[in-house]
């Protein structure tokens, strides 16, 4: 019963079905960062004191725990405030100076489209099937026309759950002498990430959607890309010298973290990641799920689901024909039931959809069947009143 | 046309909802409210009377007649219309001065939480300001000479 483990449900009936926004916290996660704030609060790599030494050594921990969780090397991992400005800093500190042109699917978030276009890059544009799924032929045909560019594509899409093949989009890109970002923020809680394996060169998560704090992510990036880099911000704890004339900056990751870090949510994000690894069935719950959210959902009388035959993971997208999801998502939270309906920061793949957003079921550890069979019901009612 | 004063209408609108002991009957009527609003001609269903930052689509037409401020809207969801409604029968049909002399906090009593909360997503906030922001306009230009500032008011409506 992993609802006992979250505060956040003790002593109330609520049906949280948006995890793809953020999730909820584990007690232990909350202890962690508790421990902090109360036992050793101090600023990192600054001083000498015990207290600062045992932060810092904390922190430091917290990065390796990132980089094991994802097959990365702790030099690796730059702490951000997220996803989305992993790929800010990526797109500033990288892809501006190296690159003229950003390869993105149409089924990219607005993190994944904003940070390109303020940085004046030249966008193309990779079209889905009708299914939404990547088509690798039309994948490797834009590579050809547009050899050495940068792509940043996502692992799985926040707004329809679709699973990309990026694998296989890795290796074309390196065939074609480009560099890839892969967005992780939904993936990092539902599906087993080895950046090694993937070879990619970049990787890029939020620690809120894996049941850690907000304010907290972390970007992968390979070394010898890293060092290349300039700094994204300057700030206190990443330099090397600093006069008036010249400054130095220290190697990476340090040189991408100016200023007092976000230390508890660093220690809050290592917790949540134990927290998962003790879980036996974080993605086998996902599946059995997302199977039983889609039998149900088949049961509903104009349903319209986007997603019916495509890999999806960690979410389900779907509209009442007629009825708008604004109108939906309204009466299931008066029924206790937490959903997001909208365009869910996905604009372009929804004007191609020709819609103006979804209702969207998001699950996490803590959901049951029976969340499920709640949050039909409350559905049934909804439509009902609404017809 | 209204012959109640704004904090009368307010007062009316609290009683009927108060009425109502389930919530889910409360939204069941202000989706009947949405039902009914009357359809907002087309030429008024564009971006320049859009409303931002709803969840749906909201077209708010203001216009002024006899010295009072009106406003009619459209949408393309229920519950949406049916708030708007709701604004539509505490503030149509009234003076400017006597809209700007109500505080919009007083709208908390009717106890809907879409009205109640602000934020960069909510429409019925971005509305508000809408409603108060023209009956501002009004206000300054029923009190103006400036003939040429009249009419350029008038064509944008």
């Amino acid at each position: 019963m992993n609802k006992a483990d979250f505060p956040f449900f003790h002593n109330r009936e609520i049906i949280y079905l948006d995890n793809a926004a953020t999730t909820q916290k584990p007690q232990k996660m909350l202890d962690a960062m508790n421990d902090y704030y109360t036992k050793f609060c101090s600023n990192t790599h600054r001083g000498s004191h015990d207290l600062g030494n045992k932060a810092t050594q904390e922190y430091e921990d917290a990065r390796r725990s990132v980089a094991d969780f994802i097959g990365a090397n702790p030099e690796e991992i730059i702490f951000t405030r997220g996803t989305t400005e992993a790929i800010n800093l990526v797109a500033s500190s990288y892809v501006k100076n190296n690159f003229d042109t950003v390869i993105l699917s149409e089924l990219e978030h607005h993190s994944n489209i904003l940070p390109w276009q303020l940085n004046d890059l030249h966008i193309e544009v990779l079209a889905l099937e009708n299914d939404l799924s990547i088509d690798l032929k039309s994948y490797e045909a834009l590579l050809k026309k547009n050899p050495k560019s940068f792509i940043s594509i996502t692992h799985i899409s926040n707004a329809f759950g679709i699973v990309n093949p990026v694998k296989e989009l890795i290796k074309l890109a390196h065939q074609y002498e480009c560099k890839i970002l892969i967005d992780g923020a939904q993936a990092l809680a539902h599906c087993s990430i080895d950046v090694k394996d993937l070879e990619a060169d970049f990787y890029a998560v939020s620690a809120h959607k894996a049941y850690g704090p907000t304010g907290i992510g972390a970007l992968y990036g390979k070394y010898e890309l890293l060092v290349e880099m300039n700094p994204y911000q300057g700030g206190g704890s990443m330099i090397d010298d600093v006069s008036f004339e010249y400054s130095t900056f220290l190697d990476p990751p340090y040189r991408f973290e100016a200023g007092t870090q976000a230390i508890a949510e660093a220690i809050g994000f290592k917790a949540a990641l134990e927290y998962m690894q003790e879980l036996k069935d974080l993605h086998s719950h996902d599946t059995s799920l997302l199977s039983y959210a889609k039998q149900r959902l088949q049961e509903i009388d104009d349903i319209i689901l986007y997603t019916q035959n495509t890999d999806v993971s960690g979410n389900i997208s779907f509209n009442i024909k007629d009825i708008h999801h604004d109108d939906i998502g309204i009466l299931l939270s008066k029924q206790d039931i937490m959903l997001r309906t909208g365009h869910h920061c996905a604009m372009p793949i929804m004007k191609k959809l020709g819609i103006e957003g979804t209702i969207r079921l998001s699950f996490a550890i803590y959901n049951t069947k029976e969340d499920i069979d709640k949050c039909i019901e409350a559905l049934h009612k909804a439509i009902r009143m609404l017809r | 046309m209204s012959q109640l004063s704004i904090q009368e209408e307010i007062d009316l609108l609290r009683n009927e909802l108060e009425l109502f002991d389930d919530v889910m009957d409360k939204y069941e009527y202000i989706i009947e409210l949405g039902k009914q609003l009357l359809p907002l001609d087309e030429k008024y269903q564009t971006p320049m009377y859009k409303v931002q930052g709803c969840q749906s689509q909201i077209w708010l037409h203001p216009y002024v007649k006899e010295d009072k401020v009106y406003f009619e809207a459209g949408g393309d969801a229920l519950i949406a219309k049916g708030l708007v409604d709701i604004l539509i029968r505490i503030y149509s049909g009234h003076s400017a001065k006597e809209i700007l002399d109500t505080n919009s906090a007083t709208l908390k009593e009717l106890h809907l939480s879409e009205i109640i909360s602000s934020g960069r997503q909510n429409g019925i906030a971005s509305m508000l300001k809408r409603i108060y922001g023209f009956a501002k306009e009004t206000s300054t230009l029923q009190t103006t000479t400036d003939s040429f500032a009249k009419e350029v008011h008038h064509e944008r409506l």
